[in-house]
């Protein structure tokens, strides 16, 4: 047979290219899209197939599985308004140095006469720890006084955009009741419409929603 | 393969009089050096943009009066009712102490749906309430979806409303549930 000598040509691929592609995609998540912050609560929130997206600037009412409410106001939030607010009308006389404390934190889970106390202490009270706003029953539900802050400080603005930032994110396992009294203090200033944090879900094929948005797209 | 050729003129020929050391090969492969780059880039996607919260709108009605409950008409009307470890129970138009046994049925969430979808075919628009309460053991995911139940089943706002729960009926609920074993 005579020699065939096939003409091998060099498999070997240079990968700089590749990795340089690579890096780049790294810098621009990293550098795009903000980190989600340790959950110092963890609230599993239900489902839902509203397709409406959560707010960034937002006021939101956390309500954990052992029923504790905690309030978190947004970074955009007036919030320094609203703590001079509940300073005045709460009588806590917080100076100011214990004000610039009480603004730093994220979550407010104190009741009213705990909170001069909590802040003297050197170290910022831990979420995890807090009994939470008390909201148990609708003779003492300390989330009036807060929500009727709020309102004051937003008065006069545009109440829709009001409604906007309002979200109650809840565990799936909390119970009803605590629910109840948090509804209930919103409904007590006069607030009718908010929203509820959810899991998006698709939604589910062959329910009337379904068809309804096929016969739609098929007109 | 990957690499990278930093060896410099390790093809030429030897010059007369030159003296080459041992020729050592500078090659580096970087095929691992892509896979961690990739590596990291999927976890910052993943980490990252899925984490999309959605928000779902909430109506409370403006009077807690219940004159407006009455004005319901019965043949149109049904109670959804949660109770406790996601059981639901439901009755159609209004209670009667006579036939109260037959009529106050349980169901739970997968059955629901295809009650209300069924509710809503046989009753015209105008007469269609759906009457939701909440018993105090039953859980905010409980209350939450069934309002999205609402939603999926394409029943108009306006056609279902959350009121509280009556006496009777929360013992009515506890009797079934010690009937059917406390679950």
């Amino acid at each position: 047979m005579p020699k065939v000598k096939i003409p091998r040509k060099s498999t070997i691929v240079d990968m700089t290219a590749m990795c340089d592609v690579a890096f780049l995609l790294l810098s621009f998540f990293i550098l795009a899209t903000k980190q989600k912050p340790p959950e110092v609560l963890s609230v599993a929130t239900p489902n839902s197939i509203s397709k409406e997206v959560a707010p960034d600037k937002a006021i939101i009412i956390t309500m954990t599985k052992d029923g504790r409410a905690f309030l978190s106001l947004g970074d955009e939030i007036k919030k320094g308004e609203i703590l001079d607010n509940i300073n005045l009308t709460k009588g806590l006389n917080l100076s100011a140095a214990e004000m610039a404390k009480f603004n730093k934190e994220e979550f407010i889970g104190l009741p009213f006469n705990q909170i001069k106390s909590a802040l003297a202490m050197p170290t910022a009270p831990n979420p995890a720890d807090m009994p939470g706003i008390p909201v148990k029953d609708s003779a003492n539900n300390e989330l009036v006084d807060w929500l009727r802050s709020v309102t004051n400080v937003y008065a006069g603005g545009n109440q829709n955009e009001l409604q906007d930032m309002l979200l109650i994110k809840g565990d799936n396992e909390s119970l009803y009741p605590v629910f109840k009294n948090i509804k209930f203090a919103f409904k007590r200033n006069q607030i009718y419409k908010f929203r509820i944090v959810t899991n998006g879900q698709p939604v589910p094929v062959g329910s009337e929603l379904y068809n309804k948005a096929v016969a739609e797209k098929n007109k | 393969m990957a690499e990278m050729d930093t060896s410099s003129g390790g093809g030429h020929k030897k010059g007369p009089g030159v003296k080459k050391g041992k020729k050592l090969s500078t090659r580096v492969d970087l095929t691992p050096m892509v896979d961690l780059g990739f590596l990291l880039v999927t976890f910052f996607v993943f980490t990252t943009t899925m984490q999309q919260s959605t928000a779902m709108k909430m109506n409370e009605p403006k009077d807690d009066n219940p004159e407006e409950q009455m004005k319901v008409k019965n043949s149109g009307a049904m109670t959804i009712l949660l109770g406790r470890a996601n059981q639901i129970y439901y009755y159609y138009g209004q209670l009667d102490v006579a036939t109260l046994s037959e009529q106050f049925k349980s169901g739970n969430f997968k059955d629901i749906r295809g009650l209300i979808v069924e509710k809503k075919k046989a009753t015209p628009m105008d007469d269609l309430m759906y009457i939701i309460k909440s018993d105090s053991s039953s859980t905010f995911k409980n209350a939450i979806d069934i309002l999205d139940e609402m939603s999926i089943s394409a029943v108009p706002p306006g056609h279902y409303a959350e009121v509280d729960i009556s006496p009777a009926e929360a013992l009515m609920i506890k009797e079934t549930e010690t009937a059917n074993g406390i679950k």
